[in-house]
């Protein structure tokens, strides 16, 4: 697959064009994507070997309507039927899977939909993955709130409602340590019922340290499951280490958190193969560690600054209602996420569906809260954003749509232990 | 059957259906207190212990029984740890003890039930405990002073009814204890059998959460686990399980 999102700033000097373009055109100038970097963390793990193994015997166009027909008669989705779900041999079956999706839906989760909302700390990130507006090649303005200002964005955040937070940095340990976010961890806690934490994969004993902050979920996306087109997109930084990412859930989990989120950004690859591993991801950890709670997300690309040619549509909103439809059929017991990412009107419908987990009053800035939550002007000492979001929804706007769908929003179903 | 209490840690009750807390929302709340008679509500405190304008707590009317539940416990010590948060946040000394280290199937953990029943009825705790209907569990949960126990009639939410019949069975027999029967039943018709069996009370919640029209649905199972334990009060006819009974005794050619 070519590499579609190269986009050179005009700000970068010509020392620092030389490595960028080479990074892309030379596969041999890269570090070994599938050798731990020092300092990484391995954990004797079979769950990686079995995913790829899955992902890679998939063929999805070995599937036929007779498949699929047969998985809608099973009372228990098996990985098989699962991958027929997902097949485009599905596709024509889409209403019978989103009625079969409801039903598990309701069976598991009742009428309730949970809510939460983003809180980006920090931009600086160390890593080049091509796709993303936080890239330490891309010309954004960049900045790292202090614990003072992550107090103020909390308050303004927790006036509005919001009882779950998820605290995002860019990927840099130089600028946002560990201690760093366990410090705005232990704010959250003052604040927040419950705290997730969406940051660059760390070692078992940090995850039991902001674990012990206040942090009890973790989220990571491995962007592509594909480990050749991973070394394509990512080609600088911690992150171009696919195993370590891989296994950070397990690690999260072996730290004392309560639950992990995972995904691939759908659009990145072959985004059936994705969604396989993915679910395949979540249901052998599960297998392993049954007491711990898991949820999905389903983001596509999105816009970034700087960066016309990325663009969501490689993967439709009919297709992302297939894959959500088959991970809730395949995983009925597990959470789905759908993030402002996506249009009011598709989260207004998944929700009655298969999502059980929206964001709302979001930002993918730093430290711009106040100037979105409360009009105050902008001084312009903000971060730049992550990516665009599309549904732009306050808290009490979403909770409202959510209720007068006959559905329950939740602001909180968590104790920390 | 005016006289017929449901007697639990002491206290009297005339209703014998307790509502579950899966899946709460304002309406089920009125429909099983108006429709259903419900006098206990259960309560999970993980959703209770919210700043949300919509708390729960607020909607319980005056007279009810909370029964907090320690859902999200994964341990006996996270369990005890939930109850006494409860008890602190005002919901009196009833406490179902709930512990999962799963969740696919949401079974409870039996052994760290019983644990955490021995340490909350020391405490003052009525407690009563989830469980799998084990008999040897069922026992322990008496000796660590349980004042019920409460088995699971299928896995919870399925909707399934009495998978577990037999072994409910057992428990009705051999504990002198009320025997709450708890998840997966899911029509009247079902809580009605428990009760013919002998179960002292029906918890249920998404069989109701579920229906199309709920107020209706919590008015069946009322009528239905009181139609129960009519059954099971008088005594209930022979059934015969096979075959047909001989007009002429097998044993009318003995002479003495």
């Amino acid at each position: 697959m070519d590499n579609r999102f190269f986009v050179d700033g005009e700000h970068l000097s010509p020392a620092a064009l030389e490595k960028k373009h080479c990074l892309e055109t030379n596969s041999a100038s890269r570090t070994n994507h599938m050798e731990y970097m020092q300092g990484m963390e391995q954990i004797k793990s079979d769950i990686m070997d079995k995913v790829l193994s899955e992902m890679n015997s998939y063929d999805y166009t070995k599937y036929t309507a007779k498949d699929v027909k047969a998985a809608l008669e099973h009372e228990t989705c098996t990985i098989d039927d699962f991958k027929a779900f997902l097949s485009p041999a599905a596709e024509p079956f889409l209403e019978c899977m989103a009625e079969r999706a409801r039903f598990e839906t309701s069976k598991h989760f009742g009428n309730t939909v949970y809510m939460f909302t983003p809180l980006y700390i920090a931009n600086y990130c160390e890593n080049y993955c091509v796709y993303c507006g936080f890239n330490c090649y891309n010309n954004i303005s960049r900045m790292k709130l202090n614990m003072e200002q992550i107090e103020r964005e909390m308050q303004i955040i927790s006036d509005s409602g919001m009882e779950e937070i998820l605290i995002l940095t860019g990927e840099s340990r130089s600028q946002s340590n560990v201690e760093y976010i366990g410090e705005a961890c232990k704010l959250a806690r003052k604040y927040f019922r419950m705290v997730g934490l969406e940051i660059y994969p760390v070692n078992v004993d940090e995850y039991k340290y902001l674990h012990q902050c206040g942090a009890d979920y973790v989220t990571v996306f491995q962007e592509t499951y594909d480990s050749d087109r991973y070394s394509d997109l990512h080609l600088l930084g911690h992150k171009r280490v696919y195993p370590y990412r891989f296994e950070a859930q397990e690690r999260a989990l072996m730290g004392g958190m309560r639950g992990v989120a995972f995904s691939a950004l759908l659009g990145l690859s072959d985004f059936r193969k994705d969604a396989l591993a993915s679910a395949l991801h979540v249901y052998f950890l599960q297998r392993k560690y049954p007491h711990a709670e898991m949820s999905l997300s389903c983001p596509r690309l999105r816009p970034i600054i700087n960066n016309d040619k990325i663009n969501p549509n490689d993967v439709s909103e009919s297709k992302l209602c297939q894959i959500l439809c088959a991970y809730r059929i395949f995983l009925p017991f597990v959470g789905i996420t759908v993030s402002s990412r996506e249009s009011e009107s598709f989260r207004n419908g998944i929700v009655k569906i298969a999502a059980t987990k929206v964001s709302a009053g979001v930002s993918t800035g730093v430290g711009d809260h106040e100037s979105k939550y409360e009009g105050k002007e902008s001084d312009g000492n903000e971060g730049d954003e992550q990516f665009e979001i599309n549904d732009a929804r306050s808290l009490d706007a979403m909770y409202r749509a959510i209720a007068a769908e006959g559905l329950q929003p939740v602001l909180n179903d968590y104790i920390y232990m | 059957m005016n006289n017929d209490k449901f007697i639990l840690g002491g206290h009297e009750f005339n209703s014998r259906f307790i509502l579950g807390s899966g899946k709460y929302s304002m309406k089920l709340i009125e429909a099983a207190v108006r429709d259903a008679g419900a006098e206990i509500i259960t309560l999970a405190v993980r959703r209770a212990n919210t700043k949300e304008s919509e708390s729960i707590l607020d909607y319980i009317p005056e007279g009810v029984t909370l029964l907090p539940n320690t859902s999200g416990a994964r341990t006996a010590d996270e369990a005890v740890r939930i109850a006494r948060l409860a008890r602190e946040i005002g919901c009196g000394d009833f406490v179902k003890i709930e512990i999962m280290r799963d969740t696919k199937y949401l079974l409870p953990d039996n052994l760290e039930t019983i644990k955490a029943t021995e340490i909350l009825a020391k405490e003052g705790f009525v407690v009563l405990p989830y469980m799998f209907p084990d008999l040897y569990a069922a026992r322990d949960l008496v000796n660590a002073g349980a004042a019920a126990v409460m088995p699971l009639a299928a896995p919870i939410g399925s909707n399934k009814g009495l998978a577990a019949k037999e072994f409910i069975q057992i428990l009705i027999d051999e504990i002198d204890l009320p025997v709450i029967v708890d998840a997966g039943i899911g029509r009247p018709s079902q809580a009605c059998e428990a009760m013919e069996m002998g179960a002292a009370a029906i918890m249920a919640n998404t069989a109701l959460a579920t229906a199309g029209d709920l107020p209706m649905m919590a008015a069946a199972f009322k009528n239905a686990i009181e139609a129960g334990r009519k059954a099971y009060l008088s005594g209930l006819g022979r059934v015969l399980t096979r075959g047909a009974s001989a007009s002429d005794p097998l044993t009318g050619f003995l002479r003495d």
